[in-house]
């Protein structure tokens, strides 16, 4: 076992330095800042947006009484319920009729208020009146009410937390960081595909056999792959983190995930590992077969689709924690890691990510093992029926 | 270049019984049994699809027989004697992109040779062999003789105590021919094991202390080079002054004349009847000689005709 770990880690140092020293590599580093450069900028475009007023105005045509009355009960409103609560109010001529102001090309309302305040009319489209109406009754009401109208003060009891909430911050905590987690491994697993090729067009694949477990290779290459990823993941999170930073950004106070933070982190980078280890061992597998190129990128579009596949079955097991399907996909081993992180941020048992990661860990070492077994069997042509020897030592 | 290896406890470096390996309905290996002996110089001798690469990655562990067993210095599962073998394919390969001397150290390095040391003894394997000026140098810009040598020093950086060489003279020029043979003497001598294919008989002629002749997945000879020519009788070359005469009836049947003279082998009851038949007739005799056959003429008496026209045409093929 010890060689065997020496062997992979040989294989791994070198194909980590062909990959890092490479032209190539700047290439990698410097793709995903593009999106995360555009989601900058597309986020500052829509913070800019959404912070533009856009609460539709009413246009008060009545009584000057009335609207004055009608204002003061905005005002009053307003002071309690929050600036974005009620829409927007304009004094607008009296015209004959709303329709025919609505109609004037210069009009800015999207709705009239005529009639006075005891028979206020609502004038405007349907889907407006049905999102105005219960405002403007509320509105009307506090007019005509006035100085007769008491608000009730409610008496402020504050709790440190909230479970209803805590549970919504933690559900979308699991979901983000499923969903990081998926885009990473969907990003940097998919090049393992085409990994053996070298080896197998150069001819070295018969060096590396002659010297070392193929189980080794196998292994070696995957080690070498993730240490890659983690130094594309460092790379980009600390560009992302410094333009942020850069850019005169706070982070606002984010929900502590069930686990607490530092384990929370810690179980990131090793379900990361694990997924990425998992589809990777099947990729080394699956590309180990294929003779060229080509055939590699044939294989790349149903692997994506099944990739996506086993993201939408962790997905929906995210908010139905205890149930059978949830369950499963803990189980399954392929939508184990990103099942388990989503459990992380929302349910503060240790153990079962203990046994997650065992489990993860085990189906990594067997899918390596059928990987090489076929890969004697197919490519190199050696040895039987490849689950009679599934169980044997890598070196015999 | 290597310290004194320690014999191994085997008299065997290499051992295999009955083996067989098939690819699908073809049978490349076809129940050999070979045992190379430690120390040994030993070649394996036969003509392209006769078995020999097959054998020698068997006997390495690349490939599982289907049937027999293996046993490389003393282990039956080869891989866990790596650190102490060296292999050069057939097929040579190496990272295009990797330095020449980088290429030298991680081939040690596979073999359990701690890199830095790999890279020292890289570099120092290249300046002795007058390629100091490629060690950095990538593969990519090699001639493909220079690659070759690389991976040749590639096999013994980790100083191995067998050394299996597939066709390593293959694609080398005679200069480089020459200087692989010093090589592989140099390594026998500090008792290193070597075993190594070809189809050039000359090779195997200069090199060897013992041979196998492999022909369609079997071995059809085994032994010393001087064994496989004493399997034929002296060849006997005569040319006299008169054509015919009552001595022509004292020739052996298997005569053959050739180019105004008569060849036949040494007859076992030797060749003082016919001296007498050629005295009495007075034909006068031009020449005589008795050679001693060559290990071509035993490849040919071995393997057959076919299999030496075969490997002569790839020989010629390469020397073109």
């Amino acid at each position: 076992m010890r060689e065997l770990w020496r062997a992979a880690f040989v294989i791994a140092r070198r194909d980590f330095s062909a990959v890092v020293l490479s032209r190539t590599f700047i290439l990698f580093l410097l793709g995903p800042l593009l999106p995360i450069l555009i989601g900058f900028a597309f986020g500052g475009l829509g913070e800019r947006i959404s912070s533009t007023d856009l609460r539709p105005i009413v246009g008060l045509a009545m009584p000057a009484a009335d609207i004055a009355a009608i204002e003061r009960a905005h005002a009053r409103l307003t002071e309690r319920m929050g600036e974005r609560a009620l829409p927007r109010l304009r004094r607008v001529p009296a015209s004959p009729t709303p329709r025919a102001q609505l109609a004037r090309p210069d009009s800015a309302v999207v709705a009239i208020l005529s009639g006075s305040v005891s028979r206020p009319v609502l004038t405007g489209k349907p889907e407006d009146l049905d999102r105005l109406q219960g405002d403007l009754s509320l509105l009307a009401s506090a007019a005509k009410a006035e100085k007769t109208l008491r608000l009730v003060k409610v008496e402020r009891q504050e709790v440190a937390t909230s479970l209803g909430a805590q549970a919504q911050a933690r559900l979308l905590i699991g979901r983000i960081a499923q969903v990081v987690m998926f885009f990473l491994t969907i990003l940097l697993a998919g090049m393992i595909l085409s990994n053996l090729v070298e080896e197998k067009t150069n001819k070295i694949i018969e060096i590396l056999a002659a010297a070392v477990p193929i189980d080794a290779i196998f292994l070696g290459k995957l080690m070498a792959m993730l240490a890659m990823s983690f130094v594309g993941i460092a790379f980009w999170g600390a560009t992302a983190f410094g333009i942020f930073a850069a850019l005169g950004g706070h982070a606002t106070a984010l929900p502590t995930p069930a686990v607490g933070w530092p384990l929370f982190l810690i179980l990131c980078v090793l379900y990361f590992a694990m997924a990425y280890t998992l589809l990777g061992s099947l990729f080394l597998g699956i590309g180990a077969q294929a003779a060229t190129v080509r055939e590699v990128q044939t294989l790349n579009m149903p692997i994506t689709m099944g990739q996506m596949l086993i993201f939408f079955f962790a997905s929906y097991a995210v908010d139905h924690i205890g149930s059978p399907a949830e369950i499963a996909a803990c189980l399954f081993p392929w939508s184990s890691p990103f099942t388990m992180i989503a459990r992380a941020a929302q349910d503060g048992a240790v153990w079962p990510h203990l046994l997650a990661l065992v489990w993860q860990a085990a189906f990594v070492a067997l899918i390596i093992r059928v990987g090489v077994l076929l890969f004697r069997r197919h490519v190199m042509q050696s040895g039987g029926r490849w689950w009679k020897t599934l169980f044997r030592p890598a070196t015999g | 270049m290597n310290g004194d290896v320690p014999a191994p406890e085997s008299p065997y470096a290499v051992e295999g019984h009955g083996l067989v390996k098939n690819f699908g309905s073809f049978r490349a290996v076809d129940g050999i049994d070979i045992a190379v002996p430690a120390g040994a110089i030993y070649g394996i001798l036969g003509p392209n699809g006769a078995g020999k690469t097959t054998l020698l990655r068997t006997l390495l562990g690349i490939v599982d027989p289907d049937e027999g067993h293996r046993a490389l210095l003393g282990a039956d599962q080869p891989l866990r004697m790596a650190r102490q073998v060296g292999y050069l394919p057939e097929e040579r390969g190496l990272y295009p992109s990797m330095k020449a001397a980088e290429a030298i150290a991680f081939m040690g390095a596979l073999r359990g040779l701690p890199l830095a040391e790999g890279r020292r003894r890289g570099r120092a394997l290249m300046e002795r062999h007058g390629l100091g000026g490629a060690i950095d140098k990538p593969i990519r810009q090699l001639s493909k003789g220079m690659a070759q040598t690389v991976q040749l020093f590639g096999t013994i950086v980790h100083q191995p105590r067998l050394i299996v060489l597939d066709e390593p003279f293959s694609g080398l020029d005679a200069i480089n021919q020459e200087k692989l043979e010093a090589l592989i003497r140099d390594q026998a001598r500090r008792g290193v094991t070597i075993l190594f294919s070809t189809h050039v008989i000359a090779h195997a002629e200069r090199l060897c202390e013992r041979i196998a002749i492999v022909a369609g997945g079997r071995i059809r000879f085994e032994g010393t080079p001087g064994e496989a020519r004493d399997r034929l009788r002296p060849q006997v070359r005569l040319r006299t002054r008169m054509i015919d005469g009552a001595w022509r009836r004292a020739l052996p049947a298997d005569t053959v004349a050739d180019d105004g003279a008569w060849h036949f082998a040494l007859p076992e009851e030797g060749i003082e009847p016919l001296l007498r038949a050629l005295i009495d007739d007075k034909a006068g005799i031009e020449s005589l000689s008795i050679e001693r056959p060559g290990l071509h003429d035993a490849f040919v008496a071995i393997a057959g005709a076919d299999a030496a026209r075969a490997m002569d045409a790839r020989a010629e093929e390469e020397a073109a």
